[in-house]
């Protein structure tokens, strides 16, 4: 191959052909690199502007173009934890289940259900969620909770409906999926004699697998939780729906709020002067910033655990 | 059998039902999911729906025939962007390419494919809405695509990869050059694969709102040719159940049952043509 001349490479169109591709391949990093340039270069003024206030300051006065995102990254942050508070126990322990238990074909079964669940596009959840979450919420679940645990600060107040907790619910549903998918193949991964080797010193088979597989896939689950929160913290129209729209800082969880994703959607093409536009703008930068970060540690996670179970001697 | 052992052994036991119930909660929703569409959406569905142009509010009745060529279109626009550089991309990647290279190409596609989609939404506005001071069906089209571009690259890389070998060297053995083995060889023996990744890239952007927000924007009449503003039926869900309007919200449930059941039987269809088995492992 070496030997051949570039020229008649061309003839034959090898070169043409790796030049093109190239061009695909390259087109790729230079969007991506152009997304981030756009966001930077976009929240300049709000950045210069504002500093390090923008994230503690709480007036979002679009009339006196003052710009302060603690309610917006307040709300962000404790849907998603409301959510995965819900998802994690539910989603690890059905992970447990298809990679532990469950016979191989009900085990795929079931994944292929939950990959379809996965698909099912953000705005259906919102639907749902305005329509069935909201009015169980304000009608049963959160009276309930008042009755039961309203002497906590996080459980008082109106029940509207809308509000963290709805919206955390609603996310709590959409990562539940991604949980399961990735940790059930991380389980899998752990090697045979883990378990048989737990087994045969007299452990119960949940003793084996709570003490000894969870333990081995510790990277990759934690790993399926940092991408189930990237994906609760970037989700924009189920939240949108369902959280109440108003820059609420509040410890009730009943209190209707305001997340990033949400207060881009519904602001970003009414903008009234340029600084709210990059003031917005700036709040992409951080949600971009947060999933980046998110994403990276998830896939280092995931794929150093899944390793260590293939390094073992498992196929 | 002392008490402790008893007692391990019902911990055992109860915690491993446990995981079987919240397997059942998990899988349940989505029949919950559907359930829900169909009931409420299977009522308020008609031959209207597909056909009519919404009607004025406060007037019952309309349909979504616009929002269902408008997705059309923008699924359209965003197919012919995204899957030629997803596709063309991963060839590079998987039969040209340097590791150094091909890491970075692969890292930038994961770094895009992480980000919320209505930071996608941000920069298809910036750059094709701002400058241009209109939405377009044009627009949409970008954002959609874009979005579309990481998941084709990365599963065709994959499904690529997974040719043996051996194919490779049996066609370059007969004196075929780099070129004509891809074009021949290695992508007619992936093809299964690819067209699932397309399927399943075009799935999963047939169902995104927020990118569409900032681009398409909405429209309650036909859009004409490709640089104005065009309903879809995501954005059209979104409005729709938001409004006070009784009647609206029965066209919602009604679009959401036609574009949750568009988007599985995609799935479903991208995932039989996959299992329908060939020697190239799955992504």
């Amino acid at each position: 191959m070496g030997s051949r001349s570039f020229l008649s490479r061309l003839r034959e169109g090898d070169e043409i052909a790796r030049m093109v591709t190239f061009l695909f391949a390259a087109s790729v990093v230079i969007v991506t690199l152009l997304l981030v340039f756009e966001l930077w270069q976009g929240s300049v003024l709000a950045r210069h502007k504002f500093g390090f206030h923008f994230f503690t300051t709480s007036v979002w006065d679009p009339i006196f173009d003052q710009f302060g995102a603690w309610p917006f990254i307040y709300g962000t942050l404790v849907t998603a934890g409301v959510s995965l508070a819900i998802a994690v126990p539910l989603g690890i322990g059905a992970a447990i289940f298809l990679a532990e238990l469950a016979p191989a074909r009900l085990s795929d079964s079931l994944e292929f259900f939950i990959d379809l669940l996965a698909a099912v596009p953000s705005v259906i959840y919102g639907l749902l969620g305005v329509f069935i979450v909201v009015p169980l919420m304000r009608d049963w679940l959160q009276p309930a909770l008042k009755s039961s645990l309203g002497f906590l600060p996080l459980f008082q107040g109106p029940a509207y409906g809308v509000g963290f907790l709805t919206a955390g619910i609603v996310l709590a549903i959409m990562v539940i999926p991604y949980i399961i998918s990735v940790s059930r193949e991380v389980l899998l991964s752990v090697p045979r004699d883990q378990r048989e080797a737990a087994l045969s010193l007299g452990s119960t088979r949940w003793e084996a697998t709570w003490k000894v597989v969870v333990p081995f896939a510790r990277g990759g689950i934690m790993g399926s939780i940092f991408l189930a929160l990237a994906r609760a913290l970037g989700e924009t129209m189920a939240v949108t729906m369902v959280i109440g729209n108003n820059p609420i800082v509040s410890a009730s969880l009943f209190s209707p709020g305001y997340s990033i994703a949400a207060v881009i959607a519904n602001e970003l093409t009414e903008a009234t002067s340029n600084l709210h536009y990059q003031s917005l703008i700036e709040l992409g930068l951080v949600l971009f910033l947060l999933t980046f970060v998110l994403n990276g540690l998830a896939r280092l996670l995931i794929v150093a655990t899944s390793q260590r179970g293939a390094g073992m001697g498992n196929s | 059998m002392n008490a402790r052992l008893r007692w391990r052994k019902f911990v055992s036991g109860f915690m491993l039902t446990m995981t079987g119930v919240c397997a059942l909660i998990s899988v349940s929703v989505l029949f919950f999911i559907l359930g829900y569409l169909v009931y409420h959406g299977g009522t308020s569905i008609s031959w209207n729906f597909f056909t009519k142009l919404p009607s004025p509010v406060g007037e019952t009745g309309g349909g979504m025939a616009n929002a269902i060529v408008g997705s059309g279109k923008l699924l359209l626009l965003a197919t012919l962007f995204g899957v030629p550089i997803g596709f063309f991309g991963a060839i590079y990647l998987a039969e040209f390419s340097g590791s150094t290279t091909a890491f970075i190409v692969r890292y930038a596609a994961d770094l895009l494919n992480g980000v919320p989609s209505i930071v996608i939404g941000i920069f298809a506005y910036a750059l094709a809405v701002l400058p241009f001071k209109h939405f377009s069906t044009l627009a949409g089209g970008f954002a959609l695509g874009l979005m579309m571009i990481p998941i084709t690259l990365r599963s065709t890389e994959e499904f690529l990869r997974g040719v043996p070998n051996s194919l490779r060297e049996a066609a370059m053995a007969l004196g075929a050059s780099k070129s004509k083995t891809i074009a021949t060889v290695i992508v007619p023996a992936a093809y299964r694969g690819i067209l699932t990744a397309i399927l399943l890239a075009f799935a999963r952007v047939a169902g995104e709102t927020a990118p569409l927000l900032f681009t398409a924007f909405g429209n309650r009449f036909w859009s004409n040719g490709w640089n104005q503003p065009t309903a879809s039926l995501p954005a059209m869900i979104y409005n729709y159940a938001i409004s006070p309007y009784d009647d609206w919200h029965r066209q919602a449930w009604a679009a959401g049952l036609v574009l949750l059941g568009l988007i599985l039987i995609i799935n479903i269809v991208a995932r039989a043509i996959l299992s329908r088995g060939i020697a190239v492992p799955r992504a």
